[in-house]
């Protein structure tokens, strides 16, 4: 065994991690999903939306900032964690006002998917009816505030990997928002649909225009599989 | 606008082009401009080589700064809920009165602007107002017109009558107040080994006293030994938990101590640099503060090669904040030292592993501090001998609410709430807040348990309820507080503390049901696990802690029905049965 190994139990199964890895990496890599929604492999983690929760030796931590030590025994899919997940999920439904029937993100939503894994069903928390603006001031991307989750993805892959910083946030607490670098809106930035950041938003906050309903009902990304599977194929060759 | 321009570059000049200064930057020119419209963010950013949405992000964050023209004179009105028990909501009305404005609003000649804050650090005078940076306090209706009088004929508010603070010391202790000979503490430690002042500090089994009571000796020993370019000592002077006021006490009344404390501190970590973050609330302790530091440079107290003891460079400096609850959380303060928006971290890494600058950082609360000056005098073994096993020495509270004698008590752990209550004149509690909101609510049963990590940690505010006040209408209006305090990084806080302010409503308003109840306790645990850090953790504690000790309290406002709707379908058609004149027809 190398010295970069180290050895952690996720739900009592043993797996084997590389030194430097997150708990979500490991568990990725080893097969096992844990569920979460502001996280994207390809950007710096986040810790935004907390639903990658797991019990790390007894206490919850974000597994997507969490990183692995010699033997961690982390619980994930339990009915208590799940129930909380669920419980986040829903109250992202409540903040915004997602009208998944008609969204082109739907089918390939992230926040809809994770809310049919983790068997979300009417709501039960109370709506917040928050006023949220919508920018369609550029020509190719668009955004919709009423389905923003604030998970950061834009702000992360403008400032990484598209080196752009079009993006932040603005004020805190409920009233926090996606803000862009500019005074009246998207259009003034130098942001292109080409780009990393108009790629990543897990639900239909941060659009391209003229593309909406590509694909059919029954062959979108989430529509016969559910959020995770693609992880979860892995284990079969173990 | 052209003008502005000159002065941002002016600005940013002074604070040598370090984006890390953005929070002094923000500052300077919010005091000279009145608020920073989109055109300064623009330049500020343009001057810093920053992005505007940079800029913007930070700015939008804090309490202090406005994106819009706000009056000359800002009175900020204290809203906290010992505050409100002392007669805020009347002051209010009074200032409203005698201004023709809301809350909220300025007058129509930009003179005057009326603004709710947390609390400002004078509940044991409450209710108490920040007008621009000058505390009045004790105020009543009768005071709104004279003050509004006093500020339009132009009068230095600091003469007032109501612009006094009063010390409110209470029960001083043999830790804090005693009297110390600048230097001693020094002394004592550059005459060891800094492993062996941290020995020393192990000795006295000091616990940081911000409420989470940390061993210090082990904080400083982490972030000794941990690997980096510099390390940095920061004291947290940021205290925002409503009912706490004894960081004002500690340096009006006793600077040098924490100075001495911040010293040592830093001989023992290895620090040239220590910074003290002070809350926006407190600017008006800036001065003297100054002029402490400033005597202690000349006694060679600071500076280079301190008390004679050769290559000790230490200096400290004073980071005034801009009005945000959460820059308490150690990690939120360090971003916000760096001229960022105050959003705390993920850990690990811990700060003292990646702090300030992503430097090994050790942060300590002022009166921690102020302890490991008095330990290096005393000895370890001194200060252990006092308090309780696991929580040797004293402990600053900060007392207001329903009692005689509200003010800062300085008492060995291990007190019972029985006996602080008899001590401040209300033996009649209905309850005690301890802890703050994000503490506990404490019932008569419990009178008998005692303050200490062990029993009731809390890191000093302590707010008395009596037997008349409606608890949990005080426990809605702490949770109003989280609302407004979160930073919204996280979903769980973000937005469960604004479901639960909700959710209680609805109870409060008596039409919640038996599973409106469940629902929210669900919703409170979710919120308490599943947060990021400190403030979400304990946010949903006024309810958690108040359905384990008072749920008759809940139980008399509830409905028999099996459910009711999350608005009164009648009211929410009133406006429109009116334009109409026609009713509608409901199913009852």
């Amino acid at each position: 065994m190398s010295q970069d190994t180290v050895n952690i139990i996720i739900d009592g199964v043993e797996i084997q991690a590389t030194a430097g890895q997150t708990i979500l990496e490991a568990a990725d890599a080893a097969g096992m999903y844990i569920p979460r929604l502001c996280h994207h492999p390809d950007l710096p983690p986040g810790g935004h939306c907390r639903v990658c929760t797991v019990k790390v030796n007894g206490r919850p931590a974000s597994s997507c900032t969490f990183p692995v030590s010699e033997g961690l025994v982390i619980e994930n899919d339990t009915d208590e964690i799940n129930a909380q997940r669920r419980r986040i999920i829903e109250m992202l439904f409540v903040e915004g006002n997602h009208y998944c029937p008609s969204c082109e993100a739907g089918g390939n939503c992230e926040l809809q998917a994770l809310g049919y894994r983790l068997g979300m069903l009417a709501p039960t928390l109370p709506y917040l009816r928050v006023k949220r603006e919508l920018d369609a001031t550029h020509k190719d991307v668009y955004i919709d505030r009423d389905r923003c989750v604030l998970c950061g993805r834009c702000v992360r892959a403008s400032s990484v990997v598209d080196k752009k910083d079009a993006f932040g946030f603005e004020n805190r607490g409920i009233k926090k928002r996606l803000s862009v670098d500019a005074v009246h809106g998207l259009g003034e930035t130098a942001v292109s649909a080409a780009d990393k950041a108009a790629q990543v938003c897990p639900t239909g906050c941060l659009t391209v225009k003229r593309v909406g309903y590509a694909t059919p009902v029954g062959r979108r990304k989430y529509d016969k599989t559910p959020i995770g599977a693609e992880i979860e194929k892995k284990t079969a060759k173990v | 606008m052209a003008g502005d321009a000159a002065l941002v570059t002016q600005v940013v000049e002074q604070f040598g082009r370090d984006r890390g200064r953005l929070m002094d930057i923000a500052r300077a020119l919010h005091a000279k401009l009145g608020c920073l419209t989109e055109d300064t963010i623009g330049d500020v950013a343009d001057a810093l080589g920053m992005r505007r949405v940079q800029v913007r992000d930070m700015v939008s964050f804090y309490a202090f700064f406005s994106r819009r023209p706000k009056g000359k004179t800002v009175i900020r009105l204290c809203d906290a809920v010992p505050e409100r028990m002392k007669g805020a909501e009347e002051v209010a009305r009074a200032f409203e009165e005698a201004l023709g404005i809301k809350v909220g609003e300025t007058t129509p000649d930009g003179a005057i602007t009326i603004e709710h804050a947390p609390c400002i650090g004078l509940s044991d005078q409450a209710p108490g107002a920040l007008i621009g940076a000058t505390p009045v306090t004790n105020l009543t209706p009768a005071d709104a017109p004279k003050i509004v009088q006093a500020l339009q004929d132009g009068k230095d508010i600091a003469t007032l009558p109501q612009a006094e603070v009063d010390l409110n010391l209470r029960k001083p202790g043999p830790v804090i107040f005693a009297p110390m000979e600048r230097g001693t503490a020094i002394r004592a430690a550059v005459n060891r080994k800094p492993e062996e002042v941290i020995a020393e500090m192990n000795k006295s089994r000091l616990r940081g006293r911000g409420g989470a009571g940390f061993p210090t000796a082990m904080k400083w020993d982490f972030c000794r030994k941990a690997k980096g370019n510099a390390r940095y000592l920061i004291c947290n002077a940021d205290e925002g938990e409503p009912g706490t006021f004894k960081d004002r006490v500690i340096l009006t009344e006793c600077p040098d101590l924490l100075f001495e404390g911040m010293t040592v501190a830093g001989y023992a970590l290895g620090a040239k640099e220590g910074l003290l973050y002070l809350r926006g609330e407190y600017e008006y302790l800036l001065p003297h503060l100054d002029q402490v530091l400033a005597k202690r440079r000349h006694l060679g107290l600071l500076g280079k090669n301190i008390v004679g003891c050769e290559g000790f460079d230490f200096d400290i400096r004073i980071q005034l904040g801009a009005g945000a609850y959460i820059c308490g959380e150690e990690s939120a303060l360090i971003e916000s030292l760096e001229g960022k928006r105050g959003a705390p971290r993920d850990r690990p890494p811990f700060p003292v592993q990646k702090g300030y600058k992503n430097q090994p950082t050790s942060v300590n609360n002022v009166e921690t501090l102020c302890c490991a000056a008095r330990v290096l005098e005393m000895g370890g073994d001194w200060f252990a001998a006092m308090g309780t096993r696991d929580s040797t020495g004293t402990k600053l509270l900060s007392v207001s609410g329903d009692c005689k004698h509200p003010g800062v008590y300085e008492l060995e752990y291990g007190i019972t709430v029985e006996k602080l209550l008899e001590m401040v004149g209300a033996e009649d509690a209905q309850a005690v807040q301890v802890g703050g909101p994000s503490g506990q609510c404490v019932a008569p049963k419990d009178f008998g348990r005692s303050i200490s990590f062990e029993d009731l940690p809390t890191g000093g505010s302590i707010i008395v309820f009596g037997p008349k006040r409606d608890l949990l209408e005080c426990m809605r209006q702490f949770i109003e507080f989280f609302v407004e305090e979160s930073c919204g990084w996280c979903v769980p806080c973000r937005v469960g503390t604004t479901i639960l302010s909700k959710q209680l409503a609805k109870i409060l308003d008596g039409r919640g049901t038996r599973a409106d109840v469940q629902e929210m306790e669900k919703v409170a645990n979710t919120v308490k696990t599943m947060s990021r850090c400190g403030l979400g953790q304990t946010a949903a504690n006024p309810i958690l802690s108040t359905l384990r000790s008072f749920p008759g309290l809940y139980e008399a406002r509830l409905k028999k029905d099996d459910f009711v709707p999350p608005f009164d379908l009648k009211a929410a058609l009133a406006e429109g049965c009116a334009i109409t004149g026609k009713q509608p027809v409901l199913e009852d």
